[in-house]
């Protein structure tokens, strides 16, 4: 049951980039409702994936690698459904759904996590790990929009206009885009590092443990923060603001990677 | 129905007639109209659509009996019509039938034929022809399907090829890239440096976009206001750089000037008073009337005229490149009409065909099966049923063939000749 569910979400999202491809390619508004319809389709069926996984251990599917990238694959899908229905773009699509794609067939075949899981259970902490992966997503889709900026803005300042710049969206949506999704990583990462703080309290008695990522992820917001206002002066505003947001998203890279793999004590996989 | 599903087209466009007959020969809806009743009262066509643009008058039609003589009498009735002499006329006028006239507008509604490769009021023009046409009862159901196929060829191409999605002159380029950077630009502000023809042209573009505000500057204050009255605008004083450069997200220059109107510094400056919000610019002065470093400028977009132009010719190179994908389309609706009007005219057959058969059966067995002496009710029944099977092998089953494949229909191009060969008496569906 679990893998068809995979297959069938596979089948969806690769048929749904297929169609925000051909939606790019030629515009066609009947193609790009059906590349949303199949999309939304698959976040149904992902879920559903997500569900069978986290049935024995009845929380969330953090507790590998695996089911946290595909939580994260799932959070990034909605959240740019979201983004996609209220500023009502479809051009993106086709640069969003790879990373879709790759971060759920990634899960599938990540290796089954032999360490034993951490003591975390209850919906402070059930919270805590989607908010906090919701963030990420959120962010990871910001990065994938403000760097779709910073090459539609080389190739308009230097005259080079290539087939694909007459399809992207405006220069003006994508920052706007970018904003907006950056506002829902901010709140969910404020939300989320809230929460934790919260769990830790409660399993500890204390609120605050020195570890690496405790401090990668309060730069991480205050980095957000930064580009949240700085891209409304007039110093950053446009190309510059978008490359702050592709280097913090360097940084939220760092902290899952490095930080999770070798500094952190009591982060493993988000 | 009209007992005929012929289809002829009387013509003439941009390319077989120069503007002056082309003037004469177009109509207003009114003329339209009168026209198309005109023609059915004299028998000419029973089915009428006129469509006049500035650059082709064209009429289709379904004649009410299968004639290819019917041309003539519409090439006579034009000039009768629009009193051109004949002999001026018929050198301009093109006469098509059948596939040829289906092939010939599905091409115009894709904007194949038209002056400007692909350009989109084409399509709406032939909607509007047909849906006045079809308002006041002058098309039939052959013209109604066609028009819709035409109106289905044009929506397709637009959707699916780069036909028409390019901008093919400098003002609509100069547009089109400011809606890259802004959007849409419903809430946006130009201000226009000049008042001459290219300005306006690009005034008109930007209004045509929605453009929210608009501002006109001109050395000569009253041909700047005669600009900003036309395009509902408003005028600033020439000069007055640093007040005008605050406002606008959209700027476009087109004066005559052997110095650079617009400085780098004073764009510099105006920049920051702006809060470097993005700022396009388009320069269409020859000499160039913005100075060419201001390129370097955070979030400034400079283009100028040759930058331009270079963007109209490649994408004059592109829409011809997707001339073949256009084509296709066209011919994929050609096949689809014709076979469609086959199978009507061919089920129409099968019909007129059963009804003859039906009744010759009767008079023939009436004649044989009295010579038959002491034929028992019994055998006679038997003789019926077997020359009813016979005959329902015959007719019934290629009738259903023929309902259910879509080649076969294809297949079977005159239904003419099937209609001489079979039914002596030329019945006609």
């Amino acid at each position: 049951m679990n893998h068809l569910f995979a297959i069938l979400t596979v089948v969806a999202y690769a048929s749904s980039f297929g169609l925000y491809l051909a939606f790019l390619n030629a515009g066609k508004q009947l193609t790009g409702r059906a590349a949303t319809i199949l999309l939304a389709a698959g976040l149904v069926l992902h879920y559903f994936a997500l569900l069978e996984r986290s049935r024995g251990t009845h929380t969330v599917p953090y507790h590998d690698l695996s089911g946290s990238m595909s939580l994260f694959g799932w959070l990034l899908a909605l959240t740019y459904l979201g983004i996609e229905l209220y500023h009502r773009q479809r051009s993106v699509g086709a640069f969003v759904l790879p990373f879709i794609i790759v971060f759920f067939l990634a899960a599938q075949i990540a290796p089954a996590d032999k360490l034993s899981a951490p003591p975390a259970h209850g919906p402070v902490f059930a919270f805590h790990v989607t908010l906090s992966i919701l963030a990420y997503a959120a962010f990871a889709l910001s990065f994938v929009l403000s760097l779709m900026f910073v090459i539609e803005e080389r190739l308009l300042r230097s005259h080079k206009l290539t087939n694909v710049v007459w399809r992207l969206p405006a220069l003006d949506l994508l920052e706007r885009m970018s904003h907006s999704s950056v506002l829902v990583g901010l709140v969910s990462i404020a939300i989320g590092t809230a929460l934790g703080f919260i769990w830790v309290d409660r399993l500890t008695g204390q609120y605050w443990f020195y570890d690496p990522k405790y401090v990668i992820t309060l730069l991480v917001l205050f980095l957000y923060v930064c580009y949240f206002y700085l891209a409304r002066t007039a110093a950053w505003r446009g190309a510059r603001a978008s490359k702050l947001c592709i280097f913090n998203f360097a940084i939220v890279v760092l902290s899952f990677t490095v930080v999770n793999l070798y500094l952190s004590n009591s982060h493993r996989y988000f | 129905m009209s007992s005929n599903m012929e289809i002829v087209l009387v013509g003439l466009n941009h390319r077989t007639a120069p503007v002056e007959v082309r003037e004469r020969v177009s109509f207003t809806n009114e003329q339209a109209r009168r026209a198309a009743e005109e023609l059915r009262s004299r028998g000419i066509l029973a089915e009428t659509l006129v469509l006049s643009t500035c650059n082709r008058s064209e009429v289709y039609g379904v004649p009410p009996e299968t004639s290819h003589e019917c041309a003539p009498g519409l090439s006579s009735f034009l000039s009768e019509f629009h009193s051109v002499r004949p002999d001026l006329l018929n050198v301009s006028l093109y006469h098509h039938y059948d596939r040829e006239a289906v092939r010939h507008l599905f091409r115009v509604s894709a904007g194949l034929d038209s002056m400007l490769l692909g350009e989109a009021e084409i399509l709406g023009q032939v909607r509007e022809a047909y849906r006045f046409a079809h308002e006041f009862g002058a098309t039939g159901p052959v013209l109604n399907r066609l028009f819709q196929g035409a109106l289905e060829v044009g929506k397709r191409v637009r959707a699916e090829t780069d036909l028409g999605t390019r901008p093919m002159s400098v003002a609509s380029a100069g547009v089109k890239l400011a809606e890259r950077i802004f959007g849409k630009l419903r809430e946006r502000t130009a201000l226009v440096l000049g008042a001459g023809t290219i300005s306006e042209q690009v005034v008109a573009q930007l209004r045509d976009r929605g453009v929210a505000h608009l501002f006109v500057m001109n050395r000569s204050r009253e041909r700047a206001a005669a600009l900003a009255t036309k395009f509902n605008g408003r005028v600033m004083e020439w000069g007055d750089w640093e007040t005008a450069l605050q406002i606008p997200d959209v700027v476009v220059s087109s004066v005559s000037s052997e110095e650079p109107v617009l400085l780098r510094e004073t764009l510099e400056r105006a920049m920051s008073v702006r809060g470097n919000r993005a700022l396009f610019l388009m320069d269409l002065g020859m000499p160039r009337n913005i100075e060419a470093s201001a390129t370097k400028l955070y979030n400034v977009y400079l283009y100028n005229m040759d930058d331009l132009s270079d963007i109209v010719q490649q994408n004059r190179n592109a829409r011809e490149s997707e001339v073949p994908r256009a084509e296709s389309i066209v011919d994929e609706h050609v096949g689809k009409f014709l076979s469609w009007q086959a199978s009507v005219e061919l089920v129409g057959l099968v019909e007129a065909l059963r009804a003859r058969v039906q009744e010759e059966r009767a008079a023939f067995l009436e004649a044989r099966l009295n010579r038959i002496p002491n034929l028992a009710p019994s055998d006679r029944a038997q003789i019926e049923s077997l020359m009813d099977e016979l005959l329902e092998k015959l007719l019934v089953e290629p009738a259903q063939h023929l309902r259910s494949e879509k080649d076969l229909r294809r297949k079977i191009h005159n239904v003419e000749a099937l209609r001489d060969l079979f039914l002596s008496k030329r019945e006609k569906p």
